[in-house]
């Protein structure tokens, strides 16, 4: 293992520091947490606070969504690990402007049972808690006998429409409602070329011949459905594509938001091309490509591979909460 | 029998110190069915009630117990800080009303079903909890209970939790929360306290 860090154990606290030193106007620290909340204050008065958080080794995730159109709270817990009520509870208190707080919660039993933990203490300060579970990864098979869907970088999306519904001054009803139509319209399937590294671990979480890929996996580098001989881009588009088109049932003159997202390990030279590939195949499928953003938005440590999520935009609205302003480390746009 | 705070103490300086020292082995058995860090989460939860017993020795045996799930919740994190801080939330909450070993697990129990929802048969620490709960209120809690409880995961097929992403990968494998849970156990058997 080779990494940029001093004592592992401190990995977190010293990166949360790190960001808030280099962001301040985004980012303000709440005393002894890893909780960052928005330093823009005026842009939260008023409204619906949005929070979100979960492990850390996802960034820029969920600290760097932190800001006007956007966040105004996220916690970083241990890494690949759910943050604790009390410090989710700090963050809510932090977020609420007296019309109540939604959390984004990303569909593990971890993060959905300490984020309910905290919106049981939240409700003991008469604070009104509502929230999603995001379960947009399509490898995972949604029945009764699992966990269901886990989160994954579609998780994103719903950061931003929520945050710019928040930002015009949404019932925290209506951003529950508002959040149970678009979750159902965003799904993600990824594709891995090496396994992630936990600091405190050291290796691995699992291991890839030099030629191997493996399709399926998820963000903590949990086993995905398949593993073959590296193939072309295009190859790859054409598995996680067609995976998707047979979850979607998707037609000609469908509207669609895509959103291709490195792993941690893998080059925007090799993003872009995937990219390439993604948009010409949905082209030639005749789908309308209204929104697309690509980069490192949910990462997995240092894993290399991507993921490809698409969002139907079934909703005019949708489309206008992509477009919405933005100012955060990591996505910004006027 | 009844609980008592210092044998709660010695159960639990056990517990940590069991923990600690098997850190890498519970992360190694949480690596192909979950994500690798059982261990390095419990081992943060067992120096963090270490640190918390130390800080301030509790008045009494609530107020052990409280100060155990606090320490769970605040630093653990993931669902094995959720649900062991659950389980010794209710345990205190319980220990108001009484003090017998086996009332004071079966609230244990309660709570664990309640935050993940979890029966048992799904491979998850209910499995180890349930039988320990049932054996405690017979009066007959062995070892053999709890290593036959924890054994008994290996061949299921998990249906909550992290492992049901592995889906029939998970079969052959034990349950890490299960082990730990077995630790748990094996360590109040150990400081004297029976049931």
């Amino acid at each position: 293992m080779k990494k940029i860090m001093n004592d592992p154990q401190n990995i977190v606290p010293e990166m949360v520091a790190g960001l808030v030193q280099a962001y301040p106007q985004y980012v303000e620290r709440l005393p002894e947490t890893e909780a960052l909340v928005r330093h823009d204050k005026a842009s939260m008065a008023g409204k619906v606070g949005v929070i979100s958080g979960g492990g850390s080794g996802h960034e820029p995730t969920h600290a760097g969504f932190v800001g006007a159109g956007m966040l105004s709270a996220a916690v970083a817990g241990q890494v690949f690990t759910s943050p604790t009520p009390d410090q989710l509870y700090a963050a809510i208190k932090a977020a609420d402007h007296g019309k109540g707080v939604f959390m984004v919660i990303k569909n593990y039993s971890g993060d959905v049972m300490n984020f309910d933990m905290a919106k049981d203490m939240a409700d003991l300060d008469d604070i009104k808690v509502k929230s999603i579970v995001v379960d947009d990864d399509i490898a995972v098979e949604n029945s009764t006998y699992t966990q269901g869907r886990r989160g994954v970088a579609g998780t994103i999306f719903m950061h931003k429409i929520i945050g710019a519904a928040a930002d015009q001054g949404a019932s925290l009803d209506e951003l529950e409602a508002l959040a149970k139509k678009v979750m159902p319209n965003i799904k993600t399937i990824a594709v891995a070329l090496s396994g992630a590294t936990v600091p405190e671990v050291g290796k691995p979480g699992f291991d890839l011949a030099d030629d191997e890929i493996e399709y399926g996996v998820g963000i903590h580098g949990e086993p995905g459905y398949r593993k073959e001989k590296l193939q072309p881009s295009k190859a790859l588009v054409t598995e996680l594509l067609g995976r998707l088109k047979d979850e979607f049932k998707y037609q000609a003159g469908d509207h669609f938001a895509v959103l291709i997202n490195g792993m941690g390990a893998t080059p925007l030279m090799e993003q872009y091309v995937f990219t390439n590939d993604a948009l010409n195949q949905l082209a030639a499928d005749d789908i309308n490509v209204d929104f697309t953003k690509v980069g490192n938005y949910m990462t997995s440590l240092d894993m290399a591979g991507i993921s490809l999520t698409l969002f139907k935009l079934e909703d005019d609205a949708w489309l206008k909460g992509l477009q919405y302003p933005v100012d955060t480390i990591a996505w910004t746009q006027k | 029998m009844t609980l008592t705070l210092e044998d709660t103490l010695k159960w639990l300086h056990g517990f940590d110190a069991t923990v600690t020292a098997q850190k890498a082995y519970l992360s190694e058995l949480d690596t192909p069915i979950g994500d690798g860090d059982h261990g390095n989460n419990l081992a943060r939860g067992a120096a963090a009630i270490e640190d918390a017993l130390g800080k301030q020795e509790p008045a009494d045996l609530t107020a052990a117990l409280k100060t155990i799930a606090m320490a769970l919740v605040s630093k653990v994190g993931g669902a094995s800080g959720a649900l062991y801080g659950t389980a010794f939330l209710e345990m205190a909450k319980a220990s108001r009303e009484t003090q017998e070993v086996a009332d004071l697990l079966a609230a244990g129990l309660a709570g664990l079903q309640k935050r993940g929802g979890a029966t048992t048969g799904e491979k998850t620490m209910i499995d180890v909890w349930a039988p320990v709960v049932a054996a405690a209120k017979a009066g007959n809690l062995t070892t053999q209970v709890i290593d036959d409880a924890v054994q008994a995961t290996k061949p299921m097929k998990a249906t909550k939790g992290r492992a049901s992403y592995v889906g029939d990968n998970s079969i052959g494998h034990l349950d890490p929360g299960s082990v730990s849970s077995g630790y748990l156990f094996s360590e109040m058997l150990k400081a004297g306290v029976t049931a």
